[in-house]
């Protein structure tokens, strides 16, 4: 959009072009401003606190906001909002403020209706929260903080494994003071329960908490629990077509997406699945992370599988770590057989089923008990289910990434609708069912990589009462990675002493 | 290595002569994503383009769908649209990217289709006004682009914005096709009625759905002294 720059009570001030009535100032793209100094506070100002509760600790669009252009405006002459460029340019292209995106191919200019620019840049790699051009100004809050409730009393009685505990210890201990921390903790290990006395003591203490995921299942799942758990304190969940996003909350369950929306707002950043976040632990995450948290805070990484480079860090003591080797209910964790399938996609290609895989097959639907079996790619998805629809005749279904029904059909899943799921590496993670044995069809192909089989190989005996569900990779050749989350598996159940 | 113009993932274009001695432009869709497009060929409905093979039997009487025979049937609205030619199937994928580009602002967008678009259309005759269909100034503020009008740029010919929107855009999905038709007043109306008189028209639009639209536009064009409209979309 356009501003034009005037004066106003002696001071020199910009407003948007729409909101001046006056042909003889010269409106130009926001970008285009000449730099002037933010309006001091005026304290005896009536600032709007709902404006204040949606932009504390956040950046967004004036297109975000249910606020008139005016009433910002005035909220920015006051001196309680500030305006800051979305897109800059630098020494070989442009940088995007809110997702710190810098590479030239995700930018692209436009004819610009707004700004009356021909070419207006715009970021793409964040286009579906809203374009952010530049000719778009980001509003901020910089008014009066947010007052939190004194009191956030933790409800809950719940006992922790002594994994558990001395997790727990561990990120209490860092609350308060700067740094980071990993909780390797084995699939099963209860790991959210190992959170609450840390966000106790940082709600206490006034800090503002996120938890970081990169699923909205697992924002869906999480909020109730948390709400439930601090009863006295400001939840929201934050993630696409989420209806809690201008409410006040100290502590915030987001979706990694919904993170480019804050600036500056967090004391404790806790990234679950650290690992599985769309880029992992790269740049991307990175910078949003980065711009989230406050300039003092505290990082508390949480996985199963963490990635090379974090494993390293933690070993070379760059970064402190603790594990929790054990399952929530003590036992160990199931170790995958490795099985000879043959050449499994010549077989699927004739039409035939690898003997072992045949037999194991009908044992398994005899049995009554549900199995996950996991495939490398949607086209041996699909011939798959063809073949063993033939064989056996108990329900079989299958899910994939662009499934519609995927939600439905886990639950039906769950509810023992189905007893065979195939699906791709998709469901590697969080879906957890009891009573369940799993299969990795064609484990030796690329997309199983370790912590994909660690994961995998983590959906079984997850109940106290089955706590030793089959874990069978059946492979044309043992791969580097079977035998690498063979071996991760079994030093886990070492280090827990099992 | 390229990367696809839409879900920005890397992938190497297939080989071939006419690619590289220029012949051809390289693709700027992966083929994962061009696989997901359907383009309409073979038998169409001689007025509004859909294409037969994905439309029942029953709604079409020879070569014209049963709408575009109701349309021709009413009074007001024969021959006012001569002919409309879309060139994708309207399907999920398609009114995902639509939908990125119109509600998420994503202009580029646009672009992969530039190439299809204008070789399809090459042959359109030289004289003819290139007209898009406009958005009301709200609406046009709003989005910051006329989808319409950036999809005509791909035509490589002069484009000519001589339609204004006077009321602000209803979602025409919410109103019942009674309603659509029987929309007293036209939205549209022409900028200099002097440039189009005695002219060729075609309009040009993101969609084709009820075809409304397209034919209050035409409807105003005509009234103020065009020969004869037709139009050309992305989808249908
Ligand atoms: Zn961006
Ligand atoms: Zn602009
Ligand atoms: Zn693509
Ligand atoms: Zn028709």
């Amino acid at each position: 959009m356009r501003f034009v720059s005037l004066f106003l009570n002696n001071r020199l001030t910009i407003a948007p072009e729409t909101l001046v009535n006056d042909s003889s100032l010269k409106a130009v793209p926001f970008f285009e401003l000449p730099m002037v100094e933010q309006p001091p506070l005026n304290q005896t100002f009536r600032y709007d606190e709902k404006l204040q509760q949606i932009l504390y600790g956040k950046q967004l669009l004036f297109d975000e906001l249910s606020f008139t252009v005016d009433q910002i405006q005035l909220h920015y002459e006051n001196g309680y909002v500030k305006y800051s460029i979305g897109i800059s340019k630098t020494s070989n292209g442009y940088v995007c403020s809110r997702c710190g995106n810098e590479k030239s191919r995700l930018f692209a200019v436009f004819s610009c209706f707004r700004c009356k620019s021909d070419s207006c840049a715009y970021c793409r790699n964040c286009i579906m929260m809203g374009r952010v051009s530049e000719c778009t100004p980001m509003i901020s809050w910089c008014g009066p903080k947010v007052r939190w409730p004194l009191e956030n009393n933790l409800l809950w009685n719940g006992e922790l494994s002594s994994g558990q505990q001395l997790a727990s210890q561990k990120f209490v201990e860092g609350i308060g003071s700067e740094g980071e921390l990993l909780i390797w903790a084995v699939c099963g290990a209860g790991k959210t329960e190992v959170l609450f006395k840390g966000i106790e003591k940082a709600l206490n203490l006034g800090l503002r908490v996120c938890i970081a995921t990169p699923r909205t299942d697992v924002v869906l799942e999480l909020a109730p629990r948390l709400k439930a758990v601090f009863p006295n304190s400001m939840v929201a969940s934050y993630y696409g077509g989420s209806e809690e996003r201008e409410t006040k909350a100290q502590l915030v369950i987001s979706t990694t997406h919904q993170m480019y929306r804050f600036k500056q707002a967090f004391n404790i950043m806790i990234v679950d699945e650290v690992d599985a976040f769309p880029y992992s632990y790269d740049q991307t995450l990175q910078h949003s992370v980065s711009l989230a948290v406050t300039p003092k805070h505290f990082l508390l990484y949480l996985s199963a599988t963490p990635s090379k480079t974090m494993k390293k860090a933690a070993m070379n003591e760059r970064l402190p770590c603790v594990k929790i080797p054990k399952r929530f209910h003590g036992f160990p964790l199931p170790v995958p057989k490795m099985v000879w399938g043959g050449e499994w996609k010549k077989r699927l290609e004739r039409g035939k089923l690898p003997a072992t895989f045949l037999k194991w097959l009908k044992a398994q639907a005899e049995s009554g008990r549900r199995a996950m079996i996991f495939v490398s790619s949607v086209s041996v998805l699909e011939k798959l289910i063809e073949l063993i629809r033939k064989e056996v005749d108990v329900p079989v279904d299958s899910v994939h990434s662009e499934d519609p029904l995927r939600k439905e059909k886990v639950i039906q899943f769950r509810n023992e609708d189905i007893q065979l799921l195939l699906t791709t590496t998709i469901l590697e993670r969080g879906v957890t069912v009891p009573f369940l044995d799993v299969a990795v069809f064609g484990a030796d192909h690329d997309v199983f990589t370790e912590s994909a089989l660690v994961q995998i190989a983590g959906r079984s005996g997850r109940s106290k009462d089955d706590h030793d569900g089959k874990v069978l990779l059946f492979h044309y050749g043992k791969s580097l990675s079977m035998i690498q989350a063979i071996n991760h598996i079994k030093n886990m159940n070492k280090e827990a002493g099992l | 290595m390229s990367y696809c113009l839409y879900c920005h993932e890397p992938y190497s274009e297939a080989w071939s002569w006419e690619a590289l001695i220029g012949l051809k432009q390289s693709p700027l869709l992966c083929q994962d994503c061009e696989g997901k497009l359907v383009r309409i060929k073979g038998e169409i409905c001689r007025i509004c383009g859909r294409d037969f093979s994905v439309f029942p039997e029953q709604y079409r009487q020879d070569d014209c769908c049963f709408d575009c025979i109701r349309w021709e049937e009413n009074d007001t609205w024969t021959g006012i649209l001569q002919q409309n030619r879309s060139l994708y199937v309207y399907n999920d994928y398609m009114k995902e990217m639509i939908a990125k580009l119109k509600y998420r602002g994503d202009a580029e967008v646009v672009k992969a289709f530039y190439p299809v678009v204008s070789s399809e259309f090459k042959r359109i005759s030289r004289d003819a006004l290139l007209v898009p269909i406009s958005l009301s100034e709200e609406r046009h503020y709003e989005r910051g682009f006329n989808q319409a009008e950036l999809l005509a740029g791909g035509l490589k010919k002069q484009v000519e914005s001589l339609l204004k929107r006077k009321t602000h855009e209803e979602k025409q999905s919410k109103k019942t096709r009674v309603e659509r038709l029987s929309q007293k007043e036209n939205p549209f109306e022409v900028v200099d009625s002097l440039k189009v008189k005695g002219q060729e028209v075609i309009l040009v639009d993101d969609v084709y759905t009820t075809g409304s639209t397209l034919r209050y536009a035409a409807k105003v064009l005509i009234e103020a002294g065009a020969k004869e409209v037709s139009s050309i979309t992305l989808a249908r």
